[in-house]
């Protein structure tokens, strides 16, 4: 199988405080892997790491071939990133979004324009094109905040709690975009705190401690523990309830 | 009663006055909230929950009608209120370069009280703290942020906690703590109203309030309004969820899809059904997925509602 992320005994230590502890998983091409735990489990500090934006104390990890330690440069490049706190600028009207973050990822000048449009019709927004970020419903904000984050195409989409916040319908349109961008190959790393969401994740791994205490698909996960749903499965791993 | 508003209503401008639009954010909204109860604001974003509740802690005053906690007015009595409330912004307002403890004891020192004097009340969610007493505010996880505003909220004993959506970045355990911490409150006579993204939560609420486009479209118990509910509800389960929605989607009897979970809830067009005439459906609809569209392993039952049905269905409703 093709695995776009792998880790072997992964650990980010600040002072004595060990937050990821020897995690070593892999994950494949066109997957949607769910990444959970609790508060304070090391989930951002692991994304950190595999988004090369922060270097690790020990062990090897790779993110669409490259190796995390040296060739961060390169895994941005090939990388996609949103989170509810970080999406767009409110400031800056549609297509200066757009032509900014295309043009950080470095995609050809001449290329923006038409695929800006191309991507505004896909989304029913052609007539938003000037309009400031601001101005735009919360759900079309989220639409094309997505969008915007793989408009150059990357391996992997790393989403923080992307729908953190955010009311029930939005939450699933959010996540109907999730599907078409993996069926499209593109392999999704996701963190939430709903455990519905979980249940649409093709695996789930599950943090506690800086540790990944379980990581199966979802259907493994609740027939091991023996419970009916991804909450039972969470209680149980992050306080052992 | 420990919340009274009469026709409130606030409006805005987006960039400036004459150049800007004006906003309606809330538009003559009427409620009373009973002493000890757990009230909640269910909303789209931008519905006016966050306006609402800074009207409510003093930060705002209304453009029209007039509110009241505990007897004292929102806009004249304000300084003595703010002792009464205790209130938690949506957005992150502590000292982000204080740390956990000393941001505790500067909330308990401005309302004249000691950490100690009401450490019973906090006190769950302080031992989860306690490990990250001498952290700085900025470097704390969302889920921890979240637990020190409530902290904060709490020091000096209030009568009314006003909680813009505490549980947001809360991971699903300490949620439920939470939610233990609420309820102990309430046991002690203490009010909250709050917002929240989270149906289950909505569920745990004494009455909730849907709220959109700023008017209150609905006021009852969770279970009044699940109650209400009027269509057929199904929950269907296949091998691939996503081509399985696509296909329900473009169904003839199909009204709505969405997933939920490990099932896709889908409301059929019409009355409700029930009896032979369910049976019907049902059998009909899974014969078109698994014959017609060649699904696997699909099933179709009907399920009871609940809030996040009801919710999604008055919302679709109201965007007619």
């Amino acid at each position: 199988m093709d695995s776009v992320i792998v880790t072997d005994r992964l650990t980010k230590k600040f002072g004595d405080f060990t937050s990821v502890n020897s995690i070593s998983f892999e994950v494949s091409r066109g997957e949607i892997f769910g990444f959970l735990g609790a508060n304070g489990a090391g989930k951002t500090t692991a994304i950190r790491m595999l988004t090369g934006l922060l270097k690790p104390t020990s062990g090897k990890g790779s993110v669409a071939g490259f190796d995390i330690y040296r060739e961060a440069k390169q895994i941005k490049r090939r990388i996609g990133y949103m989170s509810q706190k970080f999406a767009l600028y409110d400031d800056l009207k549609v297509w200066e979004n757009i032509r900014l973050y295309a043009g950080i990822y470095g995609v050809e000048k001449s290329e923006i324009e038409p695929r800006s449009k191309e991507m505004l019709q896909q989304l029913g927004m052609e007539g938003e094109w000037e309009s400031m970020v601001k101005s735009l419903p919360l759900g079309w904000k989220q639409k094309l905040a997505f969008s915007v984050a793989i408009f150059h195409r990357p391996d992997i989409l790393f989403l923080d709690e992307p729908t953190g916040g955010v009311d029930p319908a939005v939450r699933r349109t959010f996540w109907e975009m999730i599907y078409a961008a993996a069926e499209r190959g593109i392999t999704i790393f996701v963190t939430t705190h709903y455990m519905d969401e979980a249940e649409y994740c093709d695996r789930v791994a599950i943090m506690s401690e800086g540790r990944i205490a379980a990581l199966d698909t979802p259907y493994n996960l609740k027939r091991g523990f023996e419970v009916e749903n991804m909450d039972m499965v969470f209680r149980k791993i992050a306080r052992g309830v | 009663m420990a919340i009274v508003c009469r026709s409130i209503s606030k409006g805005y401008y987006k960039i400036a006055p004459l150049v800007g639009t004006r906003i309606e954010a809330l538009r003559e909204i009427s409620f009373e909230v009973r002493r000890g109860e757990v009230f909640g604001v269910i909303g789209p974003d931008g519905a006016g929950k966050s306006t609402l509740f800074k009207i409510l802690a003093t930060l705002l005053s209304p453009d029209s009608g007039c509110a009241s906690i505990e007897g004292l007015d929102v806009t004249k009595d304000y300084r003595r209120l703010r002792s009464h409330i205790g209130y938690m912004p949506g957005r992150f307002s502590l000292y982000q370069d204080l740390t956990v403890q000393e941001n505790l004891n500067l909330f308990a020192r401005v309302f004249n009280t000691t950490i100690e004097e009401n450490l019973y009340l906090i006190e769950e969610i302080y031992q989860q703290l306690a490990p990250f007493k001498r952290r700085r505010a900025e470097a704390l996880s969302g889920g921890m942020k979240q637990k020190l505003a409530l902290c904060c909220s709490l020091i000096h004993k209030p009568k009314v906690l006003i909680l813009d959506e505490p549980t947001t970045g809360v991971d699903p355990v300490s949620r439920k703590e939470f939610w233990e911490t609420i309820s102990r409150l309430q046991g002690e006579g203490i009010t909250t109203i709050l917002s929240t993204p989270y149906m289950d939560e909505a569920a745990s609420c004494d009455r909730i309030a849907l709220i959109k486009g700023g008017k209150f479209l609905k006021v009852d118990t969770p279970t009044k309004i699940v109650s209400q509910y009027r269509h057929t509800l199904l929950g269907v389960r296949g091998e691939n969820q996503y081509a399985l929605l696509a296909d329900l989607r473009c169904h003839s009897s199909v009204k709505s899809c969405f997933p939920f979970g490990d099932k896709l809830h889908v409301t059929l067009k019409g009355n409700k059904l029930e009896g032979e005439v369910l049976k019907r459906a049902e059998l009909s609809l899974k014969r078109y997925l698994s014959e017609e569209r060649g699904h696997n392993l699909v099933s179709v039952e009907s399920i009871t509602p609940g809030v996040e049905d009801s919710f999604m269905d008055l919302t679709l409703q109201m965007d007619g």
